[in-house]
């Protein structure tokens, strides 16, 4: 800072305070709500402190299910979300990678028309396409399939963006010495550029693995047996009864489990996180 | 840009290339290309046959009454959200880019929440202000306030924008953030030497230094209130009460699902296409340009 002023810094450490108390709070009341009863959550004056029920809670949600709502228990779908966004993630990596290497690397007829086949799918997000897409999913058999979850949210025009602007940063250089030691495509591209590409490669995992795990719309609509929901198309279902009867302190834990892998990522991976956000947003 | 370097091969770059773009046309341009000829078409209620149309479903579409209110509250939903997480995020951002000892914790505890899934984020919420037993509308209620997001419109679409605000504030924390970081702070002290107080070096050298990065998050924010509050809307409200929280995104979802009028909901989705796109072709020209003054 230009001038030190010891009131600026206690005003900033005021206002960020706030800011972080009004970030945690819905998760912190979650939280404290997964480990109380049933009744005292739903008679209105739940503590702010936590209760003593959380194993019991946590227990019947992972294993058990809602005992109104007879629905899968959420253990099934912590399982779903994983293999669903993991498979998201490596299938739209696989897929980057090897398009952006056939567009910066190699010379052939309609390099640009494939380019922009895939740039111009930035503007189509399956929102805008939902019904045909689903028509498209449920004509090859893949609806609650881990297929139908996964393929038709792994192409996407980010990961090859990304990809090509770090393969322009690559110099020249090394693919000139890798084909005077003989190297083929395949060789330069396993032995020099994908060592290369780690730092990226992990960055936009983990920018994918969070918007896989939080899809919403294209699950809830392909997957038509509990057995096969993700966790969070499953936590609204707990509530779709919106009253008092709805077990608020079950939903609540699941809440929080569906939030644990993102934010855990997010927290422990963070500047891969801050990497990976900044550059598919360039 | 090019590479000077390069492979001949003939056939490899297709093979390389033949994953990507079969997902492509099986899962983007087949579904686009048969929303825009669906919008043209009237299906029958089993869906056995259809009949072309032309363009009565728009016809039809831009003489209902619920779309224009669906695009009225898509319109005031983006400017609350964008205006407001806009707005106190940079008001977070400016005081963790303070030389403070603890601003990186403070930055690991303010972008944690870009990974709660909007749906969840919908959930707390919802939670927070249940009439009957949110932590937070239970004293609103005990001030006589009646306070009412399952029966009142205005407190429902409240509530949504709240949720969508907090989840929104993280990811224009950081890059506001970064953007901050990354003016020279020698213009700063320039300007302190000119005589310029915080506030005055604020408005008119950092805010117009931090143009480029506004107006890209403006965009994002715009598109993210578009898409990606779905889950919000669907877990606080399911669009409603009386519609009020729907907006065109979840009025494609409600009408092609609940009311099965998939040659409408087709019609809403190509409209939609053409307003990402506009979006899209904004953000690049004037993204690429750099708007600075």
């Amino acid at each position: 800072m230009v001038e030190h002023r010891p009131w600026n810094d206690i005003i900033a450490y005021a206002i960020l305070t706030l800011g972080v108390f009004i970030v945690a709070f819905p998760v912190y009341l979650a939280l404290i709500a997964s480990t109380h009863d049933a009744a005292t959550v739903v008679g209105g004056n739940m503590p702010l402190s936590p209760g003593g029920r959380a194993p019991e809670n946590y227990y019947r949600a992972v294993f058990v299910g809602g005992s109104r709502t007879s629905r899968e228990p959420v253990g099934h779908m912590l399982t779903n979300s994983f293999i669903s966004a993991i498979g998201i993630a490596v299938g739209k990596i696989f897929i980057s990678i090897l398009s952006a290497y056939a567009v910066v690397y190699f010379r052939f007829p309609f390099r640009k028309t494939a380019f922009w086949i895939i740039f111009v799918t930035l503007m189509l997000p399956v929102e805008v396409r939902i019904y045909p897409t689903y028509k498209v999913v449920s004509d090859l058999q893949m609806l609650d399939t881990y297929a139908g979850l996964i393929l038709p949210l792994i192409a996407s025009a980010t990961g090859t963006l990304l990809f090509r602007q770090f393969f322009m940063t690559v110099p020249d250089e090394l693919l000139e010495a890798s084909r005077i030691d003989g190297a083929g495509p395949f060789r330069f591209f396993w032995d020099t550029l994908l060592p290369l590409s780690r730092t990226t490669i992990a960055a936009l995992f983990v920018i994918q693995f969070i918007y896989g795990w939080n899809q919403y719309l294209w699950p809830l609509l392909i997957t038509t047996q509990d057995s096969m929901q993700t966790i969070v198309t499953g936590i609204k279902k707990m509530l779709t009864t919106t009253d008092e009867l709805a077990e608020w302190q079950l939903a609540m834990a699941t809440a929080v489990l569906a939030m644990l892998p993102p934010v855990a990522v997010v927290v422990f991976m963070q500047r891969l996180f801050v990497r990976g956000l900044v550059e598919t947003e360039k | 840009m090019e590479k000077s370097a390069f492979f001949n091969s003939k056939l490899l770059p297709y093979l390389l290339l033949v994953p990507q773009l079969v997902i492509k046309f099986v899962f983007f341009y087949w579904p686009a290309s048969q929303a825009l000829w669906q919008s043209f078409l009237r299906e029958d209620a089993f869906g056995l046959s259809s009949e072309f149309i032309g363009l009565e479903n728009y016809q039809a579409l831009f003489a209902e009454p619920q779309y224009y209110k669906a695009m009225l509250t898509t319109v005031v939903f983006s400017t609350l959200v964008a205006a407001l997480s806009l707005s106190i995020a940079l008001l977070f951002a400016t005081q963790a880019d303070k030389n403070l000892k603890a601003a990186p914790a403070y930055k690991t505890f303010m972008i944690w929440p870009y990974a709660v899934a909007p749906a969840v984020a919908g959930v707390l919420w919802i939670f927070m202000f249940q009439p009957s037993l949110g932590t937070l509308a239970r004293p609103l209620r005990a001030m006589g306030f009646d306070w009412n997001p399952l029966l009142n419109g205005n407190h429902a679409l409240i509530l949504v924008v709240m949720a969508a605000v907090w989840k929104q504030i993280s990811y224009n924390f950081l890059f506001f953030l970064a953007g901050l970081q990354s003016i020279p702070k020698s213009v700063i002290e320039a300007g302190a030497i000119d005589g310029a107080g915080p506030m005055r070096r604020f408005w008119t050298i950092v805010f117009p230094l931090l143009s480029p990065t506004t107006f890209f998050l403006l965009v994002v924010n715009v598109v993210y209130v578009f898409f990606d509050t779905f889950g919000i809307i669907d877990a606080v409200t399911g669009g409603g009460p009386a519609g009020a929280t729907t907006t065109m995104v979840y009025k494609v979802y409600a009408d092609g699902r609940l009311g099965g009028d998939l040659g409408g909901s087709a019609a809403q989705s190509v409209v939609l296409m053409v307003i990402v796109i506009a979006l899209t072709a904004i953000q690049f020209r004037y993204v690429e340009r750099k708007v600075q003054y």
